[in-house]
């Protein structure tokens, strides 16, 4: 079947499967950042932006997304830009691979949430999983970003 | 012994951190192309059973399948997957694929094709019919049953690690010093107890992944998600039976390691299929076949018989660890030797005797691999609790037995093959955690009214340094144009850092800043020899490797500096910013000796060193916890965890810290949630993250962290490992502040809050009548 | 692994209706437990374009659409208000954010699931479901319906009459399946306390016996959940045992009736 949406901010057209999941359809589109890490929609490594809410592409039909906005880390390099240092300052990315999907649902919770409290980071990341860091260090790398942010 | 270090010692940032938070392509999957055949592998349903007869011609036919591979079209000559220096102590006990197949999910036929859609329809339509045999499913009848994981005759143990396919025994050994059973019979206090830790999953977010194809000289080019590039290069030379000149193994970054990936879990199936098809291939592991088919920790039942004084003087550690590595022997000789070796040692000081006796059995479950701590996790769970039960037998404060019996620094280890504690600041680890925690105002417990208990927990860790006497790391650096370096390494960055923390090694040696050293690795044709990143070693091991490579390459720059310079070598120094005379009358910058290392140059601006330690100092660490116990629903919450470490000196603070955070987290699942439970068929029900729960951050609580640093003489700049020892701690401080919450002693992780609500033993009985949950069927 | 031959995005509920009689037919919700089926799909009907992704408010009732995503019970100001946080409560636990933005009330609720959080609230709340076919009906009318029904599950409808609702679960994690879930409705003097994750799916029980008429006391919040927990059937899974469930169920039903008074 045909699907029309945009990704990443440009218009475009496709021919999918019906069981094309958005996870997969956004890969083949080059968006790579986007990753698979389960098949039970429990990792958040495959978070998107579907009409700029947050969604698990993974659970997502491409057909799905016809006439709608998609948006990946490819998209959104500015914004994620202006606080992934601070989470780098912190070592907290360690292997990486959860980090697209982890930066992806922080930029959603900073739309709907510029100043969140711990306890509203980690609820509104626990999707979020990650092997690696014990979560503390990516906390503290939000957080200094808040701090500074606030600082001015 | 503390130093000044320039770069050495500072939280500089991963080299590679903001590509991989930008989400920038980095990983196996996708950095290689997306037209691979497409290759997966028909698992078997069954624990136990030979293949009598297999169908592919209808799969085969299969519009875009290319091939179809059963028992019948492999080498038949037996490796192993474990990711070890040879000769391996894994004994040589797989083929790529088997007629017997071992486990629930064994491999059974492998298919590839142009799509994921036509590979899955043709493994429908592959025809099977296996004759049924009986498993071995109870770990503790798998010893001498008359039912055999590996009958086979072309088994084989290429180290005598008392391995005995006969009676499946996957290794078996015992050691000791002093008369044990003597000194036990005259200790005042015996705590016996046997502690039961699982099959726990590793869980990186990257599942496993490879991609092969043939290159330009004919050869197999291999780009896979490992820690063992080298390693990788033999196992698939011998599982495919061709010369290992004919393989090239490179990896990308890579998804998170805990060591599943030093093991070749999925590269033999692409190889398979490109060195026979010649066309390129991928295989990415599905979550399902991470959980099942995967490379998780060995399942453990520690025994423990601990004597001691009164006083709390202990005397006496009689440890017997029974570990079960499954259908396969991947790591099982040695994961073991670390249950008993890396416990013990840490009661050293009023150790009169002790002894360590294991076996390890097969059984037709999972197969077993190298999961982060290694079997000391096991054994320090073990006997840490022992530990805690005698300090609540003799009426002792816990912390206050330990500090009498704990290994100080300038003792030598018996139970750790006589290695000296060169460093150890294990004591100042204790009292920092203690004050940290608030040990003497929160022991044992707090009642908060509501049902609710607050207690706190203590245990202390060891673990190595590198295999002594076996590990090689090696680094090559090299001064390039404008006066930068490469180093080039054969370890394997699997997010760790050790990249970066290698290059701020080389950065303090050469006196410049970390951004000029450009690092690369790993790849089996371009880096120097690194038996991988593995072991705790690359830090300690590589680490040592780089400092001689960088001294070694100040002297070839002298010599080329001399040279401009129209003076001998011996005459000027290297500065950092280039090469001077010793009087000071002249000097040469790095960017005029790189010029002319590439132009009418004849020696070498290039150095590789390797580097290997006869012994494996350990880290040391102090884990203390404070929780909360709902004890109307069981429920637990951790409220704080402090973490104090002695990894000699932290190269990269910051990195180290998150060590610590992440090994903690995953020492807490496997403390509270993280469970793996078969059916009577030996399947395995946690088989997807939505059944087998990993912490989130909400269930993390609060980490701190804390370094007390030891000097370790023989470490590069004074440092030790962090790796591994970090998952150490919090399964015996958690299971000792429940104990001081509720007065039960949980021996068999994970300790559910149904656990905790009925105690131990009430729970045992209510799990048998418990309709499903039948025990496992005995090998007839 | 789960393949769909067709995907259509109804354009009524008509239509939705008839091509749903067909046993390979399979509506979609938030795709999240259907994702997972190994199994074929011959028509995905999609409702994603008929309006059913809002929460209506009339005069006496909260509408819920079936497309309307977990996230947003959780967000709702009025739901919550009425609820008193309950129906945030009754989703936090879910996964994490991503997944609720994709799960649906719809879906949570058609699929009868035992260890439906969303199920075990609205039948405490005394909410109606509205069937393309078969009408509006009880909540609990509906869970007795063969699950061979071939209908559509259009909205959910909370009444607005004033309520004191508390929200609890059991979890082995925090971001787990629940172990047991509990929720407890109040609405003018009458009690509703539904149990749910047993591990079969929520059944409500009101105080017919009166335990809390004369107001909910440490004794008599403890005699109501006894008697709640003597009249829930329990059974065993891999997350705990039926007698712990048993447990859970006086403690909860317990707490939860105490957290009433005081809120």
């Amino acid at each position: 079947m045909e699907i029309k949406l945009t990704l990443n901010g440009k218009p475009l057209a496709a021919s999918v499967r019906a069981d094309t999941l958005l996870l997969d359809f956004v890969r083949e589109h080059g968006c790579r950042s986007v990753k698979r890490g389960c098949e039970t929609a429990n990792c958040g490594l495959c978070t998107v932006l579907l009409d700029g809410t947050p969604v698990l592409s993974c659970s997502v039909l491409a057909a799905r997304a016809d006439g709608r906005a998609v948006q990946t880390l490819e998209g959104l390099q500015d914004e994620a830009a202006d606080f992934v240092g601070f989470i780098a300052d912190q070592g907290a990315e360690q292997c990486g691979f959860c980090n697209p999907g982890f930066v992806m649902n922080t930029i959603a919770l900073l739309r709907e949430n510029p100043d969140p409290t711990d306890d509203e980071i980690r609820a509104y990341l626990a999707g979020n999983l990650c092997r690696c860091s014990g979560y503390e260090g990516q906390l503290r790398g939000i957080r200094a970003y808040l701090d500074r942010k606030k600082e001015g | 012994m503390e130093r000044n270090f320039k770069t050495v010692g500072k939280p500089v940032r991963k080299k590679d951190a903001m590509q991989l938070l930008l989400g920038k392509p980095a990983y196996t999957d996708d950095v290689t192309p997306r037209d691979a055949l497409v290759v997966k592998v028909l698992r078997s349903p069954h624990a136990h059973a030979l293949i009598e007869d297999i169908q592919t011609e209808t799969a085969k036919k299969v519009p875009g399948i290319e091939c179809v591979y059963t028992y019948a079209d492999v080498p038949q000559k037996r490796f192993t997957m474990a990711g070890q220096t040879f000769p391996e102590p894994s004994p040589y006990d797989r083929l790529i694929l088997d007629r017997r197949v071992r486990f629930v999910g064994d491999a059974v036929a492998v298919v590839a094709g142009e799509t994921e859609q036509a590979v899955d329809r043709a493994m429908k339509l592959i025809k099977v019919r296996y004759r049924v045999l009986a498993p071995v499913l109870d770990m503790d009848t798998a010893k001498d049953n008359p039912v055999l994981v590996h009958p086979e005759d072309d088994w084989r143990a290429l180290c005598p690690v008392g391995a005995d396919n006969k009676r499946n025994l996957c290794a078996s050994d015992a050691c000791a010093d002093g008369d044990v059973d003597a000194v036990l019979a005259s200790c005042d206090e015996v705590v016996a107890h046997t502690y039961h830790t699982k099959a726990c999953q590793q869980a990186m977010m990257e599942t496993f992944r490879t991609y092969t194809e043939i290159d330009a000289y004919g050869r197999l080019h291999v780009v896979s998600s490992t820690q063992i590039v080298f390693h990788v290069r033999r196992i698939l030379a011998n599982a495919l039976d061709i010369p290992k000149s004919k393989i090239h193994v490179e990896k990308p970054r890579i998804g998170g390691g805990f060591g599943a990936k030093q093991t070749v879990v999925a590269e033999v199936y692409p190889a398979l299929v490109t060195w026979k098809t010649g066309k390129p291939a991928k295989m990415v592991y599905s979550r399902e076949e991470c959980q099942t088919a995967g490379s998780p920790r060995h399942e453990m039942k520690v025994s423990v018989r601990l004597g001691a004084m009164k006083d709390g003087t202990i005397r006496a550690i009689d440890v017997y660890t029974l570990s079960n590595t499954g259908a396969f022997g991947e790591h099982g000789p040695t994961t073991v030797g670390l249950s008993g070796h890396k416990s013990i040692p840490l009661y050293n000081t009023n150790l009169e005797a002790f002894r360590f006796s294991y076996d390890v059995v097969y059984t037709n479950l999972q197969a077993a691999g190298a999961y982060r701590g290694y079997g000391a996790t096991q054994g320090i769970f073990a006997v840490e609790s022992a530990v805690n039960e005698l300090a609540a037998r003799l009426g002792l404060d816990p912390v206050a037995v330990r500090e009498k019996n704990m290994v100080r620094e300038g003792q030598t280890m018996p139970a750790y093959y006589n290695e000296p504690a060169n460093a150890c600041a294990l004591d100042r680890c204790m009292a920092r955690a203690k004050e940290m925690i608030g040990w003497d105002e929160k022991y044992p417990c707090r009642d908060m009214g509501g049902g609710r208990v607050r207690a706190v927990g203590v245990a202390m860790a060891m673990q190595g340094s590198g295999i002594s006497g076996v590990d090689v790391g090696s680094a090559t650096i090299k001064l390039s144009d404008e006066g930068f370096f490469n180093l080039t390494i054969g370890a394997a960055d699997m997010g760790t850092g050790c990249d970066t923390i290698l290059a701020q090694m080389a950065a303090e040696c050469l006196d410049c800043s970390v951004d000029e050293i450009a690092v690369f690795g790993a790849d089996s044709d371009a880096s120097p020899y690194d038996s991988g990143s593995y072991a705790s070693s690359t830090t300690y091991v590589t680490g040592k490797a780089v400092e001689k490579a960088c001294g070694e390459l100040r002297d070839k720059l002298c010599e080329i500096g001399a040279g401009l310079l129209g003076c001998g070598a011996d005459e000027v120094e290297y500065t950092g910013a280039g090469v001077r005379r010793l009087d000071g009358s002249a000097a040469v910058t790095r960017m005029e000796l790189a010029a002319k290392s590439m132009c009418g140059n004849q020696v070498a601006a290039q150095t590789t060193a390797s580097h290997t330690s006869p012994i494996s100092p350990p880290p040391f660490m102090v884990g203390m916890c404070e929780l909360e116990v709902d004890k109307e629903t069981g429920s637990v919450e951790l409220l704080d965890y402090v973490a104090v470490v002695d990894c000699g000196t932290p190269v990269n603070p910051g990195l180290a810290r998150v060590q610590i955070e992440g090994g903690l987290a995953q020492g807490i699942g496997m403390a509270l949630y993280e469970d793996v439970t078969y059916d009577q068929n030996g399947r395995i029900a946690e088989s997807s993250l939505m059944e087998y729960k990993i912490p989130t951050r909400l269930d993390v609580g609060c980490l701190r962290v804390a370094f007390e640093s030891s000097y370790e003489p023989t470490g590069p700049f004074g440092a030790k490992s962090i790796g591994e020892i970090v998952i150490n701690t919090p399964a015996p401080a958690i299971a000792h502040a429940i104990y001081n919450a509720t007065g039960v002693w949980h021996r068999t992780l994970p300790i559910t809050p149904e656990k905790i609500l009925f105690g131990e033993h009430e729970h045992e009985a209510h799990h048998l009548s418990r309709g499903g949950q039948q025990p496992p069927l005995r090998g007839e | 692994m789960l393949s769909i031959n067709q995907y259509i995005r109804a354009k009524s509920l008509d239509e939705a209706y008839e091509l749903c009689q067909k046993k390979s037919t399979a509506v979609l919700g938030g795709m999240l437990w259907l994702k997972m089926q190994r199994r074929t799909v011959g028509t995905a009907v999609d409702l994603c374009d008929l309006g059913l992704d809002r929460i209506e408010e009339t005069e006496t009732a909260y509408r819920i659409g079936a497309m309307v995503p977990l996230r947003a019970l959780e967000t709702h100001e009025g739901l919550n208000a009425l609820t008193r946080g309950a129906a945030a409560d009754s989703v936090r636990h879910i996964v994490g954010v991503q997944f609720r933005n994709c799960a649906t009330v719809g879906g949570s609720l058609y699929g009868r699931f035992g260890f439906s959080d969303v199920l075990t609230l609205f039948l405490a709340l005394g909410a109606t479901v509205e069937l393309h076919r078969a009408g509006e009906l009880a909540l609990a009318d509906f869970l007795a319906l063969p699950r061979t029904t071939r209908d559509i599950l259009v909205r959910v409808t909370v009444p607005k009459a004033p309520v004191k609702a508390v929200y609890l679960s059991q979890r082995n994690a925090s971001t787990d399946f629940p172990v047991l879930t509990c929720a407890l409705c109040a609405r003018e003097g009458a009690y509703t306390c539904a149990v749910g994750a047993r591990p079969m799916p929520a059944a409500a029980f009101g105080d017919e016996k009166g335990l809390l008429a004369n107001g909910i006391t440490e004794e008599s919040a403890r005699a109501f959940a006894d008697d709640i927990a003597s009249r829930c059937a329990f059974g065993g899974n891999r997350r705990a045992g039926a007698d712990y469930r048993r447990e859970i169920c006086k403690v909860l039903v317990r707490r939860a009736a105490l957290a009433l008074e005081e809120g």
